[in-house]
């Protein structure tokens, strides 16, 4: 009867079930397994280079006692004024294609270039930074690092920023236009709002991502053995400093690469963790 | 001359042999001068000759009737008749969405508001709307209704306490929240959000409140103290409302519009829409023959 054949197919189905899903689960399995692996490598090689004297002392020169404080604080400059040019600048962009240029026949063409930028190699943004400020400038310098990290930062928070405003429903901001707000204030006391979560972890992605660049800072930071005392002049950096211990043939500053990669690592890390939890916070607000 | 049309109302009759051609519906009486007396009451808004398009397609086809001043006035039809689309041309909300337009006249307390120097901003202070969904706005519940007010009025900290706790009062919700009005105004059950929203909307103190299916996404408990609502807010304001409840039109309303395909096809007192309609079509919905 009709019966068996369909348990035929129900039985087939199970088995392509079984199939897929033990191929995902390997799959899966495949992923982790290299993440876990370096996150390892780095830990056991990496943790016993990691002592307070790291934060406080400069690089040294090789075979004497030092530490990562100069690219560390370094680091945390570039990081920092890239993400408050980059930052401001992406918002309102992504706040402009969401909110305001919903139907303009410019809003397609610059999502299309954001995500030109968004995919563009991070050296290409450090030759052209190198390019437009270092040549000009007649020296590397902090200012184009930051710079060279801002661009990076941007097309990251224009995505986030966009995306997040838009799942803020069209009924809230009629419900606010429908009290006779204009539409500035739909925008900055509704809009941004109940977007805000999204919008700053949007941000705090961007700080994670520039946060390990090297290409670009290569090209423009360069690095400082000293600690700098103006964004106006070379200035150190964690990944250039890797880059550059790393590569060379003394222990001493092999190790010193070893304690800052994993130091790199567990900021990223906090920042993801962080941005998890904002997320988290207010789920369902509508 | 337009005296003349006043007492006309409505203005449809569907042309001949169109769509529904030999179904039941069929309709052939003459376009006679029917419905409202417009005499009995002061009129607050006045259409005539709406139409509206969504992009090209036309929603509603030449809409004519009067709306009296502190009265309920309720427009009910199946989903998709345009009764929704007509209550947004009253405020003019669809305007936020470039590809839709309406043309015709719409006048408010004599004046067109569908004119191109109309102040968007001003005219939704005057005619306030809630809709469908509670829309609460993600901060406190006071500030929720304290939103609207700050954007028209320079009220001191306390004039604007007494104003919230009006508002909230006045929608029947003050005695739920009063202790909890720093809590973000999505803390509350689906029921209390749409009475915040309410009051969000009579605290702008304005003419006319729009109300799209305000009670549908709520309990009967919740819907009930709504119309109970309804019928307090009428003292000052006017209101219109739209719903595919039948038996909510006929509890709440002072006069009923039926809509059917984007056309007004009959407009009357509440009380004749729903014991001795006009047309035939009418009555197949009421009694629950389509829709």
């Amino acid at each position: 009867m009709q019966a068996l054949t369909d348990m035929g197919l129900y039985r087939r189905r199970r088995f392509v079930n079984f199939v897929i899903l033990t191929v995902s689960l390997l799959t899966t399995l495949f992923g982790l397994f290299w993440l876990v692996w370096l996150l390892w490598t780095l830990l056991s090689q990496g943790l016993q280079y990691v002592h307070l004297s790291l934060f406080y002392q400069a690089t040294p020169p090789p075979g004497s006692n030092g530490g990562l404080g100069n690219a560390i604080l370094g680091s945390l400059a570039l990081t920092v004024v890239g993400v408050l040019i980059g930052a401001p600048a992406g918002v309102l962009a992504g706040t402009y294609l969401s909110e305001f240029a919903r139907d303009s026949k410019a809003a397609p063409v610059i999502r299309f270039v954001n995500d030109i930028l968004l995919s563009a190699p991070s050296i290409i943004l450090g030759v052209f930074v190198y390019e437009v400020l270092v040549v000009r400038m007649g020296h590397f310098s902090g200012w184009a690092g930051s710079l060279a990290l801002a661009l990076i930062a941007l097309p990251i928070v224009v995505r986030t920023t966009e995306d997040m405003m838009r799942l803020v429903p069209d009924s809230v901001r009629e419900a606010a236009a429908a009290l006779g707000a204009p539409q500035w204030k739909v925008t900055v006391a509704i809009v941004f709002r109940a977007a805000r979560s999204g919008i700053l972890t949007g941000v705090l992605l961007a700080v994670a991502r520039i946060s390990g660049e090297t290409a670009p800072l290569l090209f423009t930071a360069l690095n400082n053995q000293f600690w700098s005392h103006s964004l106006n002049e070379p200035i150190a950096n964690l990944p250039v400093v890797i880059f550059q211990f790393a590569m060379s043939p003394y222990d001493d500053w092999q190790h010193l690469a070893w304690a800052g990669a994993v130091l790199i690592t567990l900021t990223i890390l906090v920042i993801n963790i962080l941005v998890r939890l904002f997320l988290k916070a207010p789920k369902s607000r509508f | 001359m337009n005296n003349k049309i006043n007492s006309v109302l409505p203005m449809t009759s569907l042309p001949a042999g169109k769509a529904d051609a030999g179904s039941d519906m069929e309709i052939r009486q003459a376009a006679a001068p029917e419905g409202l007396s417009a005499g009995m009451n002061e009129i607050k808004l006045s259409v005539r000759g709406l139409d509206f398009y969504y992009d090209k397609s036309r929603a509603l086809q030449s809409i004519s009737l009067d709306i009296s001043a502190n009265q309920v006035t309720a427009f009910i039809g199946p989903s998709g008749c345009g009764k929704s689309t007509l209550l947004r041309c009253f405020n003019r909300i669809y305007e936020m969405y470039p590809k839709q337009r309406a043309a015709g006249e719409i006048s408010l307390d004599g004046r067109n508001i569908l004119g191109q120097g109309e102040d968007l901003n001003l005219l939704r202070a005057k005619v306030g709307m809630v809709f469908q969904k509670p829309t609460p706005f993600p901060m406190s519940i006071y500030d929720n209704v304290a939103f609207g007010v700050r954007l028209y009025e320079r009220l001191s900290r306390s004039g604007m306490d007494e104003r919230v706790e009006w508002a909230l009062k006045k929608a029947a919700i003050w005695d739920e929240v009063k202790d909890k009005l720093a809590h973000i105004g999505t803390d509350i059950s689906g029921g209390q959000q749409q009475r915040l929203c309410i009051a969000r909307a009579i605290a702008i103190k304005p003419e006319i409140l729009l109300l799209d299916e305000p009670a549908s996404a709520l309990d009967p408990i919740s819907t009930l103290k709504i119309e109970e609502l309804i019928d307090e807010l009428k003292q000052d304001y006017t209101i219109v409302i739209v719903t595919h409840n039948m038996q909510q039109a006929a509890r709440v309303s002072d006069y009923t519009g039926f809509l059917y395909l984007g056309q007004l096809v009959e407009y009357d007192e509440t009380s004749t829409i729903f014991t001795k309609p006009r047309k035939k079509q009418t009555q197949d919905y009421i009694t629950g023959r389509f829709g």
